[in-house]
């Protein structure tokens, strides 16, 4: 298998694997196995699904720089992509079957509760890197900019941290988790850029 | 009017057997998963129904939320913080033999055995609206007693003002208590005349039949015009004070949950709206009302307080 049909073949792989978390709700829909608040259920699994996205796309670059990794570069964008379909489906589910499309207590919320108003944030931030992930819209911009462009994922990634923290009532855990999780990988990140530095130096 | 005459009421408005069938239904066809386990466990290990309820008052004729919902989707952070933990590890939780210690500002201060204090009073089936502070609701036909003949029966002096109550502290066998997610055991409180007041009830049982453990076995308040958090489970003591007592969700969080605690659409929680809520097992939110409904017979034991201050 040469390396062109191996990549494909692992592109095709992630994308089903991506799928799993949908596909699972959909499952546990049809068996009535969402529990007794179903929309609370969907909810909080969308939420959970999307911050591992964004987790899992911040993880090639590290590898990479710091360990000069390559494998995972290639799937890089469709994670990331997954990342903000999840963040789609998340928004979704509270918008039009939490709230069922009921402006007037959406905007009250987004207003009045930080853990909403960080959390449409965070989405709103993932929008331009959605719309901007096509080698032409690279192309387009010129890769600087567009690197530039898209370190706002650090950003929208702190963003959707803090709506789960803000979120929970009392037991922090999960949360937390992800907390360090995005702690390590952003510091690997100032890590690798602290070397580069020095090397240069 | 003797529980019998009720029954055939119960049994339309209830249909408990059809909810335990459908659920061994579910749980055969779901295959490993943990869920389903607990699912299968639960409907296994029913309580024992409990005999001589009679019908009690304020009853609602809302439709009552199906019982694998009432057992299984619990706020009870001793038995971990998932709305599925409580039904999941609290089957082993020993309920027998269980003391209730009355102490305090009363005349009568002693300890009885759970089955005597059960055995003090009518049983009662009271089908309630509870209304969680995170915005959802159910129905439950509770079974207990009312807290005000308790109250009468211990003989308040002039200085008891309010109620304390204690939730039971086991780490060993409420493994949800080996974290310091919450102050340690579960503390509430009423004012005395919320004790009194003919609404408020010690629950000893749900559906017909002994509480389970995932409800608050075997002793719980219920005081349906105020948020859930306020109806302690697993009460182990009743100490009546002077001074308005601590309670545990306010000590984890002053700015969002108050001593009351009353219903209030028109006072939001500082992280959602309390407007509205989602009965469970329906898809739209529906209003929520002042005292849950009960301003009725409750709203004059406040009367002349801000409720925006006393949340």
């Amino acid at each position: 298998m040469d390396a062109t049909t191996r990549r494909r073949l692992g592109k095709v792989l992630v994308f089903a694997a991506s799928l799993i978390p949908l596909a699972l709700v959909g499952a546990d829909a049809l068996r009535g196995r969402l529990g007794a608040n179903p929309i609370e259920t969907i909810l909080n699994r969308f939420g959970f699904w999307t911050l591992t996205f964004v987790m899992l796309a911040l993880v090639p670059t590290p590898l990479q720089s710091l360990f000069g990794w390559k494998w995972l570069a290639p799937y890089r964008r469709m994670v990331g992509l997954f990342a903000f379909f999840y963040g789609f489906l998340h928004l979704s589910t509270y918008v039009g079957v939490d709230q069922f499309f009921d402006w007037k207590a959406i905007a009250a919320d987004v207003v009045k509760r930080k853990f909403i108003t960080i959390g449409m944030l965070a989405f709103a931030l993932l929008v331009p890197l959605a719309l901007t992930s096509t080698n032409a819209a690279v192309r387009r911009l010129g890769y600087a900019r567009w690197k530039r462009l898209h370190r706002l994922v650090y950003l929208a990634a702190v963003c959707g941290v803090v709506h789960f923290v803000w979120r929970v009532k009392a037991d922090l855990r999960e949360p937390l988790v992800f907390a360090a999780v995005l702690t390590l990988l952003l510091g690997l990140r100032v890590a690798s850029y602290l070397r580069a530095r020095r090397q240069h130096a | 009017m003797a529980y019998g005459d009720h029954d055939a009421d119960r049994q339309q408005i209830t249909p408990l057997a059809l909810y335990l069938r459908r659920r061994e239904f579910l749980a055969l066809g779901a295959g490993s998963a943990v869920g389903a386990a607990a699912l299968a466990r639960a409907a296994d290990a029913q309580p024992p129904l409990l005999k001589d309820v009679r019908k009690g008052p304020f009853g609602t004729d809302e439709k009552p939320t199906p019982y694998e919902g009432v057992t299984g989707y619990n706020n009870y952070y001793e038995f971990g913080t998932d709305k599925g933990d409580p039904a999941a590890n609290a089957g082993a939780f020993r309920t027998r033999p269980w003391k209730v210690s009355f102490e305090g500002e009363i005349e009568h201060p002693q300890t009885v055995a759970i089955d005597d204090l059960i055995s003090w009073f009518p049983l009662e089936e009271r089908v309630y609206r509870m209304r969680c502070v995170e915005a959802w609701s159910m129905v439950i036909p509770w079974v207990g007693f009312p807290l005000g003949e308790l109250v009468k029966k211990l003989g308040p002096k002039p200085k008891a003002k309010y109620l304390a109550f204690t939730g039971n502290l086991d780490p060993s066998q409420m493994p949800g208590q080996r974290r310091e997610v919450l102050q340690w055991p579960y503390v509430e409180g009423l004012r005395l005349d919320e004790a009194s007041h003919p609404l408020a009830i010690l629950a000893v049982g749900l559906y017909g039949r002994a509480l389970p453990n995932q409800n608050g076995a075997p002793l719980r308040l219920v005081v349906p015009w105020k948020y859930g958090f306020k109806g302690i489970k697993g009460i182990t003591k009743i100490r009546f004070v002077s001074g308005e007592p601590a309670t545990t969700w306010n000590l984890m969080a002053p700015n969002e949950y108050g001593f009351y605690a009353n219903v209030n659409p028109a006072v939001d929680h500082p992280r959602w709206s309390q407007a509205k809520e989602r009965r469970i097992g329906e898809f739209l939110k529906r209003p929520t009302l002042p005292f849950n409904g009960y301003a009725d017979q409750v709203a004059a034991l406040y009367a002349g307080m801000d409720l925006k201050r006393n949340y």
